[in-house]
C-alpha cells in the first residue's frame, strides 16, 4: 500500500502559516477557547495565571475527591467494644458466671437469687436453690428488677435541688452533715427494712444524733396483723405461714399468693399442697372469701364474693362456728348467710391442727378474730410459726401518722427518706407535701427522682441492689447475702455508706457488713474454721439459715420495732398462749361491719406485677398483664357486672370515683367478674407524677383513697360514689375474650373424680375412618420426625401453676423480648412468648348449641371458676407453622424443637396465621433503636440488660419461644466437654427455671431418669393431655389437668 | 373463526360496519388527541396512585405495623386484595382462552380489554405479594434461587412457594398471549400512522408483521397454542390460591370444597370486573357497535351462573361445618354469620348470592344501568367474601384467649387505593396508547355475524324457520 502523505490543516492560519499562529502552535485551546478561569472583567490575563483552575488539575482533583469519598464511606462503623486489658480472672468472655444476691423491694418482696452476668454485667436472675424460703422460683418483680438497674433515668450522682444540679459526695455531705449537726428532731423515713446490717447502721446514726428516730412505714401496710398478733400473743410480727402443711386453708381478702409478703414462698408451698400424682392423690382445699378476684381467690376452688364492709362479719360467723364445736365461747355479732361458709367451718373443724385461716384486713379487730379462729384450730405451731417471723412488712401506721403530724406541726429539722415515697403513697401525699417545706432538711436517698425526693433537698443516690453489698433477714434466723454484680454505673453510693458518713464513720459498706456479720451471725455458726470460711460459704450459697425456729442471739436491734403496748420481748422459741380479746375485737367488728351495705364500696388493692408502685418505672412490669383481668399499662375501676348492668356502663367507659373529703379519681372501668356485687376495686402503683418515662402518668394514683382510721390505714372505703363522664379511654388487655367457650383446651376434673379415675376429666376425641374411630395420631400424613438424641419436652401442671407470671418475665429477659407500649398492647400486638391465658367459667350450658347458647357461653360467670393455662410455642411434631413458611426460616430441629432463623425471614406472617395455639409474635416494627419505642432498647444503658446469647430481631420477621435453645445448646456443649449426657435439671428453660410452684417441668423426653419422661410416663393417659391434640400436632407439651378439690365439680361450662 | 353463526343468534357486530368502519373506529382513540374526558380520568387514576404511593411507601418505610393486624390476625387487607385482584384476572384468560377453545365469538370484542385488565389487576396482585411481607427487600428468597448458602432451598411444600409459580406463569402467559394478539392490529396502527414517532414506535411493537397468509396462518397456531396453555392456568391459579387456606389448619380455612369454589368466584368477579370496565369504554369511546348489548347479556350470564356455583358453595361449606360435628369447625362457620363480622358475611351473602339471582330477569340482564351498578355490588361482594375467609376465621380461631379483633387503618385503605390507582393509571394508556378492541378478530367475525349478515339472511331464514320447524333436528 502506498504511503499516505496527506497534510491536513487545522485551519486556513496553519496553511498561511502566519506568525500569531505560530506563537500559539503550542497551546492546546486557543485563547479564546481557554479552559481557564477568566477573571469577570479581565479577558486579557496572561494565560500562565496559576490561580485558576486548569482542566487537568481539576480532574485530579475530582479523582482524589471521589476516592477520598469512597473511602470514607467504605469504612468500618466504629465500635465501641474494648477489650480486657487485664482480663479480669474469673471473667471468660461468652460464658456466664453466677452470684448469689438478695432481692427484696418495699412492696413485700423476698427472693434469694443467683445474678447470672455476662462479661460483667447482670443480666438475669435466677432462683437460688440453696435458700429454703424460695428454692423454686423468684417473683415477677424480681425478673424485671434488672431494668431497675440499667435505668438512664436513675440519678448520675448526689442531686441538690437548690441549684437543680448533680454534685460531690463531699459537697453534699458537708451540708448535710453540718445541717444535721444543728439539732432538731431528725426523721429516718424508710420502707421495711429487712437488712440486719443496715438496721445496725441506723441505729449507729441514731446514737450519734439521738434526736432521730426510725418510722417505718409500708405503702400498703400489713400493720393491723402485727398488731393483732402484739395483742394476742405479745408478739408484734408477721408470722411466717407453712402452707404446706396446711390441708384446708380459708383466705379472707388475702392475697397471700400475689401481693402479700413473702408471697414467692407462699407460693412454693401452696403449691406442694396442690400438687396430685400417682402416689398422692389428696390435696389441700382452698376456700376464699373476698372481695377482687385476687390472684389468691382465682385459685380457690370455693371462691365467695363478700363486701369489704362484711369482712369482720364473715372471720367472727366463721369464729363463732368453730368455736361452738371446739368449746370457745362464741361472740355476738349478727350472723350473715354467706355461699360456703358452713362448709369451710366444716372442713376447718375436721382438719383441725392442719387448717389455717388467713386474713388480708389491716383491721386490727379482725385479726384478732382472726387469730382466735387459727388458735382454736391448733394452726398455731404446723402451720402458723410465731416464732419466726416474717420481717418483710413491719411499718406501723400510727408511727407513721405521728410523723405526718410531726411534719405538719413543724416539729422535724430534718428528714431522712430511705426507700420510701410518702408524697406519693401516704394517703394524705399532697398534703404532706406542703407540710414538708416546713423541714429544714430533707434527704432522700432515692435511686431516681420521685414525687418525694424531687421535694427534698438533696438527694443522694442508692445504689441499685445489683451493685451493691447488703444482707437481708426475711424471716428471723434465715439470713441472705447480697452483693454486687456490676460496679456503680452511676456515681451513686450505698445508702448506708452515707449514713455511716454522717454519723462521722467514714467506712465503706461492705467492711462494716463483713464486720456486722462477724459480730453477729458467725458465732452462731458451726463447723467453719475461720469467719473468712464462714463469710465465703455464705457469700457463695447467697444464704445462711439457722434453720431452727430460735433465733440466733443477735446482738443487732430486735426486726421488731413497733412499740408494744405489752411489750413482751420478742421470746425465743416458746409455745405461745392465746391472750386476745375475742369479744372487744367481736363489739367492734360488730360497731365497724354491715351484713348488708347499700352503697357502693371501694377495696384497694396492689398488682401481682408493679405491687406498690415503687417500680413504676419499668416497662416490664407496666407490660406484664395482671394475671387476672390481663391488663396491663394503668389501672381502672374493676366492677361486676351486675353494676355495669344497673349503671349501664361499658368496659373503657371513664367514671369519676367520688369519696367524700377525698379528690374524685376518673378512671377507665373494666368489667371484672368475681367482683362482689355492689363493690369496685382500684390498684395502687400507677399515677406516678415523678418518675421515668415508662412510668409517668400511667393510671392514676389511688393511695389518696386509702383512709386512715386511728390505728391503721383501712384499704376500703364503704361509700362512694360513682358517676359516668361519657368518656373514653381504652384499657390495655391482652386478651379479651374470656371464657373457654366449652373447649377441652383445657381439661379438669375434681378432686373425687379423679381419685377414682386418673383421666377424670380427660378429652379424648377419635377420628372417624373407614376401620373404625381412631386416635388422632394414629392417622397422619406425616412422616414423623425421629429423635435419636434428645428429645426436649415439657410437662405443665395446671392444678400446681397459679399464674403469678413470674415465667412471663423470665422469659422476657432472657429472650431480649421488646417493650412495645400501651397503644401497641391495644392493637394486640404485645410480644410476648409466653402468657398465661386465664379463662373464666361460664354458666351457659355447654351442649346448646344454639346461637345464642355459644353468645351466653361467652359470658364469664359473676362468680368465676379460673383456670390458668401457660401457653408457649408447643414445639409440634408436626407443625403447622413449618409446613407453610415459603423460605424455610422456621425448620424442626432433630432434638424435637421448632426453630426459627429470624434472618431467613421475610415475614409472610403465614406461620402465625396457621399457628393454632397463636404463640408467634411478629416484629411490626423496629422495636429496638426506634424513638417510638422509647424503653430499655432505645438507650444504650438499657440494651445492657440484652442477652448476648439471643439475636434482637429486627423488623419483619416472626419470632416465638424455642425453649430458650440458647440453654440447650450452652448445656449439651458443657456436658460433652465433660464427656458426659447431659443431665437433667441440667438444662432449664427460663420459664421453668423460676416457676416459684415447680409447676412447668422441662427436659429430655428420650432420658428415662429425668423429671419430665417420669411424668409423662406416669400420667400417660392419665391426667397428661396435649392441647388440640385432635388436629395431630403432636406437641411436646404436656398439661396436666386441673384438678379442683371440689364436692360436686361444676358441670357449665 | 369463520364458523358460520347461527342467524338466529343476536349479531355480534351491529350498526352495519365495514372492514374499514372497524379500523376506523378502533384507531381513532389511538391516534386522536385524548379526549377531555381521559385526561380527566387519567388525571384522578394520577392522584390515586400518588396519593396509594405515598400510604405504600410509608407502610414499607415504617414497617406493616402501620396496618390492623395484629397477633392473632396475620394477614387481612393484604391478602384479601391480593386474592381478589387475582381473581379479578381470571376473566381475561378465561375470556381469550377457554372461550377462543369454545369457539365463542362474542369474546371477540371484549377479549382485548379483558387481558390486559387480567394483566394490570395480576400487577395489583403481585404488590400485595411484596407489600404484605415483613421484609419486601428479601422478596426474592422466596424464589428457587441459587445461592451461597449451601442447599438452601425454598419449602416446596409451603402454598406461598405454590403461589409465586403459578401467579408469575399466569402473569407470563397472559402478557405473551395479550402482547401476541395485539401484533396485527399494532401493525394497522403503524400502516397508519401519520407521525415518525408512532410509525417507529408501532412498528417496533408490531414485530415486523406483513400479514402476509404465512403470517396469519402462525399467528392463529400461536394462538390455538397458548389458549391450550392457559386454559389449565385459569384453574390453576386460583386452585393454587385456594391452597393457601386450604392446605391450612385453621377452622374457615381447612376447607377442601376451596379450589373450585375460589375459581367460581373468580370468574364471577372477573367478569363482574370485565363489565364495570366495558360499560365505561363502549360509552367513552363510543364502541357501542362493537360491544353490544348482547355481549352484555352473555357475560351477565356468566355471572350468574358462577354466582349459583358460590352460593352453593357458601352453603355447603355451612352444612359440612355442621356435619363434620367438629367444634372449632361449626363455631368459625357460626361465628362468620353471627360473630362481630355479621355485617361482612352477609354482604357478601347478600351481594354475591342474591343479587346475580336478578340477572334471571331478562330486562335487568339487558339494562346497561342495572348491569353496571350489579358488577360493582359483585365485586364488592367478591371483595368481602374473601375478607369474611380471611378474617373472620382468623380473628377467633381455636384458643379463645387469643381472640381479637381487626380493626383496618388508614394505610390499610391507603394501600389498596394504591392499587387502584395503578390499576386504572394502566388501564387508562392502555385504552388511549393500544386498541382496545381486537380489529382483526372482530373483522373476522364480521362476515359471519354481523347485522348487514342478519339483514340478509334474516328475511329467508325466519320464512324458512318457519317452514321446517324440525330442521337440523331430526337426528334419526
Amino acid at each position: 500500500m502506498e504511503d499516505n502523505n496527506k497534510t491536513y490543516w487545522k485551519g486556513i492560519e496553519e496553511l498561511s502559516n502566519n506568525t500569531d499562529f505560530v506563537k500559539s502552535a503550542q497551546n492546546e485551546f486557543p485563547e479564546y477557547l481557554s479552559v481557564k478561569e477568566k477573571k469577570k472583567g479581565k479577558s486579557n490575563v496572561p494565560s500562565d495565571d496559576i490561580t485558576g483552575t486548569n482542566r487537568r488539575d481539576f480532574l485530579k482533583m475530582l479523582g482524589f475527591g471521589v476516592t477520598a469519598v469512597s473511602l470514607a464511606a467504605c469504612d468500618a462503623p466504629v465500635r465501641k467494644a474494648i477489650p480486657y486489658l487485664n482480663k479480669p480472672e474469673e471473667i471468660d468472655a461468652s460464658i456466664a458466671n453466677y452470684y448469689a444476691s438478695t432481692y427484696v423491694d418495699s412492696s413485700g418482696d423476698y427472693s434469694s437469687v443467683l445474678v447470672k452476668t455476662r462479661e460483667g454485667r447482670p443480666i438475669k436472675i435466677e432462683p437460688n436453690a440453696m435458700s429454703s424460703i424460695t428454692p423454686t422460683g423468684t417473683s415477677t418483680r424480681a425478673q424485671a428488677s434488672l431494668l431497675d438497674l440499667y435505668d438512664q433515668e436513675r440519678l448520675k450522682g448526689p442531686w441538690v435541688k437548690a441549684t437543680n444540679k448533680l454534685t460531690t459526695w463531699e459537697d453534699v455531705d458537708g451540708k448535710i452533715s453540718s445541717q444535721l449537726q444543728q439539732g432538731g428532731a431528725i426523721r429516718i423515713v424508710s420502707s421495711s427494712i429487712i437488712s440486719p446490717t443496715t438496721r445496725k447502721v441506723i441505729q449507729e446514726f441514731i446514737s450519734k444524733y439521738p434526736t432521730a428516730t426510725h418510722v417505718v412505714y409500708d405503702a400498703v401496710s400489713y400493720s393491723g396483723i402485727i398488731k393483732a398478733n402484739n395483742a394476742s400473743f405479745g408478739r408484734a410480727v408477721i408470722p411466717s405461714y407453712n402452707f404446706a402443711n396446711a390441708d384446708i386453708i380459708v383466705g379472707i381478702s388475702a392475697d397471700f399468693l400475689g401481693s402479700w409478703p413473702n408471697s414467692t414462698e407462699n407460693s412454693y408451698q401452696y403449691g406442694q399442697t396442690r400438687k396430685v400424682g400417682q402416689n398422692k392423690k389428696q390435696m389441700s382445699r382452698h376456700y376464699q372469701f373476698e372481695t377482687i378476684l385476687s390472684l389468691t381467690g382465682a385459685n380457690a376452688d370455693y371462691r365467695s364474693p363478700i363486701k369489704p364492709s362484711q369482712e369482720g362479719l364473715v372471720v367472727a360467723a366463721l369464729y363463732n362456728r368453730i368455736a361452738r364445736q371446739t368449746g370457745g365461747s362464741a361472740v355476738n355479732t349478727p350472723d350473715l348467710k354467706i355461699a360456703y361458709l358452713e362448709e369451710a367451718a366444716k372442713d376447718l373443724l375436721a382438719a383441725k391442727g392442719k387448717a389455717v385461716v388467713v386474713s388480708g384486713s389491716n383491721d386490727v379487730n379482725v385479726q384478732t378474730m382472726v387469730n382466735a379462729i387459727n388458735n382454736l384450730l391448733g394452726a398455731y405451731g404446723p402451720v402458723i410459726d410465731l416464732n419466726t417471723p416474717v420481717n418483710l412488712k413491719q411499718g406501723d401506721d400510727s408511727a407513721m401518722a405521728n410523723f405526718v403530724q410531726e411534719v405538719k406541726n413543724g416539729q422535724v429539722a430534718a428528714v431522712i427518706f430511705y426507700d420510701a415515697n410518702p408524697v406519693y403513697n401516704y394517703p394524705a401525699g399532697k398534703e404532706f407535701a406542703t407540710n414538708l417545706q416546713k423541714v429544714k432538711l430533707k434527704v432522700s436517698f432515692a435511686s431516681s427522682l420521685d414525687e418525694t425526693a424531687a421535694l427534698c433537698d438533696y438527694v443522694c443516690p442508692n445504689h441499685n441492689y445489683l451493685e451493691a453489698w447488703n444482707d437481708a433477714e426475711p424471716k428471723r434466723g434465715f439470713y441472705s447475702l447480697g452483693q454486687p454484680t456490676i460496679s456503680p454505673v452511676f456515681k451513686t453510693r450505698a445508702a448506708q455508706e452515707s449514713l455511716l458518713t454522717w454519723s462521722g464513720n467514714p467506712q465503706d459498706y461492705y467492711t462494716y457488713l463483713r464486720n456486722n456479720w462477724r459480730q453477729t451471725i458467725f458465732p452462731s455458726a458451726s463447723g467453719f474454721n475461720s469467719f473468712d470460711d464462714f463469710w465465703n460459704k455464705s457469700l457463695h450459697d447467697g444464704v445462711f439459715e439457722t434453720r431452727s425456729a430460735a433465733p440466733v442471739n443477735v446482738a443487732i436491734p430486735s426486726i421488731q420495732e413497733v412499740p408494744s403496748s405489752n411489750a413482751a420481748p420478742a421470746s425465743t422459741g416458746s409455745a405461745v398462749s392465746f391472750s386476745g380479746d375475742v369479744n372487744a375485737a367481736a363489739s367492734a367488728i360488730g360497731s365497724t361491719y354491715k351484713a348488708a351495705n347499700q352503697t357502693v364500696e371501694l377495696c384497694i388493692y396492689e398488682k401481682t406485677g408493679l405491687g406498690n408502685g415503687e417500680q413504676a418505672n419499668n416497662p416490664l412490669l407496666q407490660e406484664f398483664p395482671d394475671p387476672i383481668s390481663r391488663a396491663c399499662w394503668g389501672n381502672y375501676v374493676a366492677i361486676p357486672q351486675s353494676m355495669a348492668n344497673s349503671m349501664e356502663l361499658e368496659q373503657d367507659e371513664i367514671v369519676r370515683v367520688d369519696i367524700q373529703g377525698k379528690q374524685p379519681l376518673e378512671l377507665p372501668v373494666l368489667i371484672q367478674p368475681g367482683q362482689a356485687d355492689g363493690t369496685i376495686a382500684i390498684a395502687v402503683g400507677y399515677g406516678r407524677e415523678i418518675a421515668g418515662k415508662a412510668g409517668k402518668n400511667v393510671g392514676k394514683n389511688a393511695y389518696p383513697f386509702i383512709q386512715y382510721n386511728g390505728t391503721t390505714l383501712s384499704y376500703t372505703q364503704p361509700s362512694v360514689k360513682l358517676t359516668k363522664t361519657g368518656e373514653k379511654h381504652q384499657i390495655a388487655q391482652v386478651q379479651t375474650h374470656h371464657t373457654i367457650m366449652a373447649r377441652p383446651i383445657v381439661q379438669e376434673a375434681n378432686l373425687k373424680e379423679y381419685q377414682a379415675n386418673p383421666a377424670a376429666g380427660r378429652y379424648a376425641p377419635k377420628i372417624a375412618t373407614a376401620e373404625g374411630p381412631k386416635k388422632p395420631g394414629e392417622i397422619s400424613i406425616w412422616d414423623e420426625h425421629s429423635y435419636t438424641n434428645h428429645s426436649w419436652g415439657m410437662v405443665i401442671d395446671l392444678n400446681s401453676c397459679i399464674g403469678c407470671g413470674a415465667c412471663v418475665v423470665s422469659c422476657n429477659v432472657e429472650n431480649n423480648i421488646p417493650v412495645v407500649g400501651r397503644q401497641e398492647v391495644i392493637n394486640r400486638r404485645e410480644m410476648h412468648w409466653l402468657r398465661i391465658d386465664r379463662y373464666y367459667s361460664s354458666d351457659a350450658d355447654p351442649e346448646d348449641k344454639s346461637i345464642s347458647g355459644y353468645k351466653n357461653l361467652e359470658q364469664a360467670s359473676a362468680n368465676p371458676e379460673v383456670v390458668f393455662q401457660p401457653m408457649l410455642c408447643q414445639q409440634c411434631g408436626n407443625a403447622p407453622c413449618e409446613t407453610v413458611c415459603p423460605v424455610i426460616a422456621t425448620a424442626h430441629s432433630s432434638e424435637g424443637l421448632n426453630m426459627m432463623a429470624y434472618n431467613r425471614c421475610i415475614g409472610t406472617r403465614y406461620c402465625a396465621n396457621n399457628c393454632p395455639y397463636k404463640v408467634r409474635r411478629f416484629n411490626w416494627f423496629k422495636y429496638n433503636n426506634n424513638e417510638e419505642f422509647d424503653y430499655h432498647m432505645n438507650n444504650d444503658l438499657g440494651k445492657m440488660v440484652l442477652n448476648p446469647d439471643v439475636t434482637v430481631r429486627s423488623r419483619g420477621v416472626m419470632e416465638k419461644c424455642t425453649f430458650c435453645v440458647q440453654r440447650i445448646q450452652l448445656g449439651k456443649l458443657e456436658a460433652k466437654k465433660q464427656r458426659r449426657r447431659p443431665v437433667d435439671g441440667e438444662i432449664v428453660t427460663a420459664c421453668a427455671s423460676v416457676c416459684p410452684t415447680n409447676a412447668i417441668v422441662f427436659g429430655d423426653l428420650l432420658d428415662p431418669e429425668s423429671r419430665v419422661a417420669k411424668i409423662r410416663q406416669a400420667e400417660y393417659e392419665k391426667r397428661a393431655f396435649e392441647v388440640l391434640n385432635e388436629i395431630n400436632t403432636k406437641p411436646q407439651i404436656s398439661y396436666l389437668t386441673k384438678i379442683r378439690n371440689k364436692e360436686v365439680s361444676n358441670k357449665q361450662a | 373463526m369463520s364458523q358460520v353463526v347461527s342467524p338466529v343468534r343476536e349479531p355480534l357486530v351491529i350498526g352495519g360496519k365495514t372492514y374499514a368502519d372497524v379500523t376506523e373506529d378502533v384507531c381513532r382513540q389511538v391516534e386522536g388527541k385524548p379526549t377531555k374526558l381521559w385526561l380527566i380520568c387519567f388525571t384522578l387514576a394520577l392522584i390515586t396512585l400518588g396519593y396509594g404511593s405515598y400510604c405504600l411507601f410509608y407502610t414499607w418505610w415504617t414497617g406493616i405495623g402501620v396496618w390492623g393486624l395484629n397477633k392473632t390476625v396475620g394477614w387481612a387487607w393484604d391478602i384479601t386484595n391480593f386474592v381478589w385482584w387475582v381473581g379479578i384476572g381470571h376473566a381475561g384468560t378465561l375470556i381469550s382462552a377457554i372461550l377462543l377453545l369454545f369457539r365463542q365469538k362474542w369474546r371477540t370484542s371484549i377479549n382485548r380489554a379483558a387481558e390486559a385488565m387480567t394483566i394490570f389487576a395480576v400487577l395489583c396482585a403481585a404488590s400485595f405479594i411484596l407489600a404484605h411481607m415483613g421484609r419486601p427487600w428479601l422478596a426474592h428468597w422466596a424464589l428457587p434461587l441459587p445461592n451461597t448458602y449451601g442447599s438452601l432451598w425454598v419449602n416446596f411444600n409451603s402454598p406461598l412457594v405454590w403461589d409465586v409459580f403459578a401467579i408469575s406463569t399466569y402473569l407470563t402467559v397472559s402478557l405473551v398471549f395479550w402482547y401476541i394478539g395485539l401484533i396485527p392490529d399494532l401493525a394497522t396502527i403503524r400502516d397508519r400512522a401519520r407521525n415518525k414517532v408512532s410509525k417507529f414506535v408501532y412498528g417496533a411493537m408490531s414485530f415486523g408483521w406483513d400479514g402476509s397468509a404465512k403470517t396469519w396462518a402462525r399467528y392463529e397456531s400461536v394462538s390455538l397454542i397458548l389458549a391450550g396453555l392457559s386454559t389449565p392456568l385459569v384453574l390453576s391459579v386460583h386452585t393454587i390460591v385456594s391452597f393457601d387456606f386450604a392446605t391450612s389448619v385453621i377452622p374457615g380455612w381447612h376447607t377442601t370444597i376451596f379450589p373450585p369454589y375460589f375459581v367460581a368466584g373468580a370468574i364471577f368477579s372477573g367478569f363482574a370486573m370485565v363489565l364495570t370496565l366495558m360499560l365505561i369504554t363502549r360509552e367513552v369511546f363510543n364502541l357501542k357497535e362493537y360491544i353490544t348489548i348482547g355481549h352484555m347479556e352473555s357475560m351477565n350470564k356468566i355471572i350468574m351462573l358462577t354466582g349459583s356455583i358460590v352460593g352453593v358453595a357458601y352453603i355447603t361449606e355451612l352444612f359440612i361445618a355442621w356435619y363434620s360435628g367438629v367444634q372449632y369447625e361449626q363455631y368459625a362457620f357460626l361465628n362468620r354469620a353471627t360473630g362481630p363480622y355479621w355485617w361482612a358475611y352477609w354482604s357478601m351473602m347478600t351481594c354475591n348470592v342474591i343479587s346475580p339471582q336478578l340477572f334471571w330477569i331478562r330486562k335487568i340482564r339487558r339494562s346497561v344501568a342495572a348491569t353496571f351498578i350489579l358488577s360493582i355490588i359483585v365485586n364488592i361482594g367478591m371483595w368481602f367474601e374473601r375478607f369474611v375467609i380471611i378474617v373472620t376465621s382468623l380473628h377467633r380461631d381455636y384458643l379463645p384467649s387469643s381472640w381479637a379483633m381487626f380493626y383496618p387503618t388508614m394505610y390499610d385503605i391507603g394501600d389498596y387505593i394504591f392499587s387502584f390507582g395503578l390499576f386504572f393509571t394502566l388501564f387508562l394508556l392502555f385504552a388511549k396508547f393500544l386498541p382496545v378492541v381486537n380489529m382483526a378478530e372482530v373483522k373476522a367475525i364480521l362476515k359471519s355475524s354481523s347485522a348487514k349478515v342478519a339483514e340478509k339472511r334474516g328475511a329467508a331464514v325466519q320464512t324458512d324457520f318457519q317452514a321446517r320447524p324440525a330442521f337440523n333436528k331430526d337426528v334419526e
